[in-house]
């Protein structure tokens, strides 16, 4: 028999118990700065003693992710990251529908994403596009819209995330359809292609390069260019003049995931104002949606910036979603 | 008794122990992983599940006494033999005739309706049955005289056997036919082709003045230059540690070790740090040259110096291999002639040297094709098939028949290479063996050609220790990306942060997790890469077997297949029952022990040369099994190879990262992952921390395996002098 315990041994070596979540744990999807997840996951660990399986990936590679584990979810909470694909996940049914007691608390346009998704999902935080320029980079006039952004001082020099992965430059993409008119917005982005460098796979790539001067420009979230700028990058940040758009940071359940209690109890404590204050501490300097949560003193004012009447509805929905990223990759991602 | 009683009384007890392991299994043990969707048998083994209406279960219960039946009238006869595979490919069958979601066949469906409810992976009772089924069938062929009847070797065979097929051709095989299928879900040759011919794969267009090649030429071009460059480099570099007075030639070997312990993205980083547009090197060319500082460095530029700098080293030591090896009687013979240094390097030196040449010039290539984490950092708009490949299945264009189409091209591109180099190396290996004596002095090299091999050697062996400088540097400043140099332990804090908590020691460090999950993952896979590899060599090397040659061809064969491929394939098998293990520690251990285990045999098979057979012959002889020769002989023996294959396989497991990062979780997630992650949010201090502690735990581990090498060596030596000098 000694030849066949050992083959036997190694085998059984291989076949580890399946992965049947235990009660304490709490497996987070979390597609803001790495930074920030890694506080959030870290708090409520602190505070609740559940421990969080924390994976980082940038909205749309997490959208892809669930619609890869659908038949067997994997994870429990989505938090984080630009609302439009949280929307198309309730829409596809991958996320569950939860009303936390900590509703009553939010702003308006929270509460918005959950009305557009019969409450699948729910604001979180808010924060502007624009983009973010090297000062040692960038000569004066500092360019101050959308359109300067074509200048061919520019050349090679400007870089966006790929709308396919990234749920920032998905916005634009959006913003720039709902500022131009979608034919006029894709002549404009085929235009900025000659500028652009790279496509990056996260939304606020761009920014970090900028601030290490490897780019001069980065189409991001305001408050990611304020953040660089904060920890010492010569940033300026940029909100076009033609008006932007603006994301609702969304957090969505997992329909089907292991752990549904402790799910809700991260949710409702991320709805808490504690938990969103956590935000300026990981120098993310979104505006809360809690109202009671404090406003970062640097986080950009929306009330101060020329904000589009962002459609969210139809611009999160699958249909207009796959229809201007073929459109995008037929006219600009496959043509470098 | 007499010696044929005993051998049969002991083959009984055997079948008996492979019997009730069966019974356990159908009987006992839970058949799945979790039980079914409105499944509540009494017991949760096959039993209980078919006996509940789940009657696709049955074939596989009934086997346990038709084969007990079986076994009782005739061990050795072929009815036991056909019947012990029947039950295994019963097993097999059933586990893919119902799926997740309902039955794969429609008349099951019909039969039986539990089946509409589907059925969860395999779990402990499926996997003993199979070990079962399995054990009989190595039981009886050893009976019927396979492998000299030797029961251990015989039961190695049919088990490597049926892991290499569970664990490297299916991958490859369900990954061949994901190419096929079509995104209505049917499987044509249609959706293939669109995506065989696609025009982003196989555009010219940039030899022509346009934007950008297709991908698989994008490769090629970066695979040819690559290789180009390394072999010259590595040539280079060989001719001056063989052939010159150098002084430092232990530390340039050192210093060709350091690539292979180094985490991958580090170098692609360091790149970044000196090259890029704020890099330290091109700003001060902007500032000599008084031009703007361009992003030059991103593409195939930044890819390919970043490739140099990590496979130089292999070509280095496969040419100083075969320079060492030239028979220096030769050049001397021609010089004696009247021939220059020139024209005896030309015509002796060079066309001996040209398979090696040739081997280290695949070698690179092959090295190069499968690369994945220097394009992704350094590729800029500069896509090759590894990236793309990595794109379409974790990326938000997520199209696994893409992936798997882009897969198989990269597989057939390196398998060529693979056939291409052993033809090299079958010619190589007339080279050495041409000297009858090695006396002579071997030439030295030609003056012109000296200080060519040195322009090119000091430039490389500069940039080697600028990046490395920047790696040493870079974890323990501010911000090494903006040349913030204030000394801080900020980013070490940030990894590897702790507490001590009511509870004990908490671990806050965001990078604990992912640590912890390489070292487990890495000391199990190493000790299990080792054994397998040096059992498999040790049944190539002295075994006779019926399709040997198959089988060893097949343990190569998953070494020549791609990291990113097999990480694909993996995903595309075990994703969905019956082998439902993604999302788990195993399916990591297994991805690497199948993909090191060719190394260990390597290792093994060049050992066991060396062996002289006459003493496991002796073994034998004095009536020991082929296990106990195994044991009490040839281990002992090889004992440096199989520290060889441990060292080898731990550091892979450490920092491989093409394979993995398909296959980490947020469960188990590993540090070349988490490395690869940072790297892409541009925390690049964290990264480089991160490896730098790798660094030094691969070299603490790598010192400890070798003091276990030396205290051995020399055991084996004392061994050596007592038992074999008097035999000859």
């Amino acid at each position: 028999m000694r030849k066949s315990t050992i083959i036997s041994a190694t085998i059984a070596g291989f076949i580890s118990v399946p992965a049947v979540a235990s009660a304490d744990e709490l497996v987070l999807y979390c597609s803001v700065q790495e930074e920030w997840c890694r506080l959030m996951g870290e708090s409520f660990q602190r505070e609740t003693g559940i421990n969080v399986l924390m994976t980082r990936r940038s909205s749309g590679e997490t959208f892809a992710q669930l619609m890869a584990e659908r038949d067997q979810p994997r994870g429990d909470v989505w938090w984080g990251g630009t609302g439009d694909p949280h929307l198309q996940a309730a829409e596809e049914g991958l996320t569950a529908a939860y009303e936390s007691p900590m509703m009553s608390e939010l702003q308006d346009w929270a509460l918005s994403q959950a009305e557009a998704s019969g409450n699948r999902t729910i604001g979180i935080y808010a924060g502007a596009l624009g983009y973010g320029y090297n000062r040692d980079l960038v000569d004066d006039p500092a360019p101050a819209c959308w359109a300067d952004l074509l200048e061919e001082r520019f050349a090679d020099d400007v870089q966006v995330a790929n709308p396919n992965s990234s749920g920032t430059a998905y916005t634009l993409l959006a913003t720039l359809v709902q500022i131009m008119g979608e034919d006029e917005a894709f002549e404009f982005l085929g235009q900025l292609d000659q500028n652009i460098s790279q496509y990056t796979q996260s939304g606020a790539a761009p920014i970090r390069n900028a601030a290490t001067g490897e780019t001069a420009i980065g189409i991001v979230f305001l408050h990611d260019a304020v953040a660089q700028a904060v920890q010492g990058a010569p940033i300026g940040s940029v909100a076009p003049c033609e008006g932007t758009g603006y994301e609702i940071g969304s957090m969505s359940l997992v329909e089907g995931g292991p752990n549904p209690d402790n799910a809700r109890l991260f949710y409702d404590w991320a709805l808490s104002p504690e938990a969103q204050a956590l935000g300026a501490e990981a120098n993310s300097f979104q505006v809360p949606s809690n109202v009671n949560a404090p406003v970062p003193p640097e986080s950009p004012s929306l009330d101060e910036i020329t904000l589009i009447d962002y459609d969210f509805a139809p611009y999160g929905s699958s249909e207009v979603r796959q229809h201007l990223l073929a459109r995008w990759d037929a006219e600009i991602g496959s043509q470098r | 008794m007499t010696p044929d009683e005993l051998r049969a009384s002991r083959a009984a007890r055997e079948r008996l122990a492979w019997l009730a392991l069966l019974a356990l299994a159908v009987l006992v043990l839970p058949w799945h992983q979790s039980l079914p969707q409105g499944a509540t048998p009494l017991l949760p083994s096959a039993l209980g599940l078919a006996l509940e209406g789940r009657g696709w279960l049955w074939p596989v219960v009934l086997a346990l006494p038709v084969l007990i039946w079986a076994g009782m009238r005739d061990a050795a006869g072929r009815l036991f033999l056909g019947l012990a595979l029947a039950g295994f490919g019963l097993l097999v069958a059933q586990g893919f005739a119902v799926g997740l979601r309902g039955p794969q066949v429609g008349w099951i469906g019909t039969l039986f309706p539990a089946a509409g409810s589907g059925q969860t992976g395999f779990g402990w009772g499926a996997f003993t049955a199979g070990i079962a089924f399995l054990g009989l069938t190595a039981h009886c062929l050893a009976l019927r005289g396979f492998c000299r009847g030797d029961r251990f070797a015989g039961g190695s065979v049919v088990f490597i056997v049926a892991l290499l097929s569970l664990f490297v051709f299916f991958p490859i095989l369900k990954l061949a036919l994901a190419a096929f299928v079509g995104p209505d879900g049917e499987i044509a040759l249609g959706p293939f082709l669109n995506r065989l011919f696609a025009p982003d794969i196989w555009r010219l267009d940039c030899f022509t003045g346009g934007r950008r090649c297709g991908v698989v030429i994008n490769s090629l071009v970066l695979g040819l230059l690559a290789a180009t460059i390394c072999t010259a480099l590595g040539l280079a570099l060989a001719l001056i540690v063989a052939r010159t007075s150098f002084r430092f030639k232990q530390t340039l070997r050192a210093l060709s070790i350091l690539p292979i312990i180094t985490p991958p993205f580090v170098v692609g980083v360091a790149i970044i740090v000196l090259f890029g547009r704020t890099g330290l090197v091109t700003q001060f060319g902007a500032e000599v040259f008084d031009v703007r500082p361009t992003r030059w460095v991103y593409g195939l530029t930044g890819i390919l110096m970043a490739q140099v700098l990590a496979f130089t080293p292999i070509t280095f030591l496969v040419m100083l291999g075969t320079v060492e090896a030239i028979n220096p009687t030769l050049e001397e013979a021609s010089q004696t002639l009247g021939a220059g240094p020139v024209k005896t390097f030309f015509k002796i030196t060079w066309p001996l040297l040209r398979p090696g040449i040739a081997a280290a010039f695949l070698l690179a290539f092959i090295e190069s094709l499968a690369d994945f984490g220097n394009p992704i950092v350094l590729g800029g708009g500069y896509e090759v098939l590894s990236t793309r490949i990595f794109f379409a299945v974790v990326g938000a264009r997520y199209d696994l028949g893409n992936a798997a189409t882009l897969a198989m091209i990269l597989l057939t591109l390196t398998l060529v290479a693979f056939w291409l180099q052993n033809r090299w190396l079958g010619r190589k290996s007339y080279v050495t063996v041409t000297g009858k004596s090695d006396a002579g002095l071997a030439s030295t090299l030609p003056f012109g050609l000296k200080g060519v091999a040195w322009a090119v050697v000091i430039p490389f062996v500069t940039f080697t220790l600028g990046v490395y400088l920047i790696v040493l540097l870079g974890g323990f400043v501010q911000d090494i990306g903006r040349w913030d140099l204030t000394p801080t332990f900020a980013h070490l804090r940030t990894a590897f942060a702790f507490e001590m908590g009511l509870t004990g020691l908490e671990f806050y460090g965001s990078a604990w997790n992912s640590m912890q999950t390489t070292l487990l993952v890495s000391a199990i896979a190493a000790p299990l890469t080792t054994l397998i590899g040096i059992l498999t060599a040790w049944l190539v090397s002295r075994q006779d077997f019926k399709g040997r040659n198959a089988f060893e061809f097949g343990t190569m064969l998953s070494f020549a297949i791609p990291g990113t491929v097999v990480g694909v394939s993996y995903v595309a098998a075990f994703n969905v029952p019956p082998v439902d293990i993604t999302g788990t520690a195993a399916i990591l251990v297994i991805c690497f022990v199948f993909r090191n285990m060719p190394v260990g045999m390597r290792a093994g098979l060049a050992a066991f040369a060396q062996i002289d057979r006459s003493m496991e012959e002796a073994s034998q002889t004095m009536g020991a099994s082929g296990a106990t020769t195994l044991r009490r002989v040839v281990v002992p023996l090889v004992k440096p190879a199989v520290f060889t294959a441990l060292v080898y396989s731990f550091v892979t497991a450490m920092t491989a990262v093409s394979a993995v990062i398909f296959l980490v979780s947020a469960r188990h997630n590993m540090a070349t992952a988490y490395i690869m992650g940072r790297v892409e949010a541009g925390e690049y201090a964290l990264a480089i921390t991160y490896s730098t502690v790798l660094m030094i735990v691969m070299i603490v581990c790598i010192l400890l395996i070798q003091f276990l090498v030396g205290a051995r060596k020399l055991g084996r030596r004392r061994e050596f002098q007592g038992q074999v000098t008097p035999a000859e």
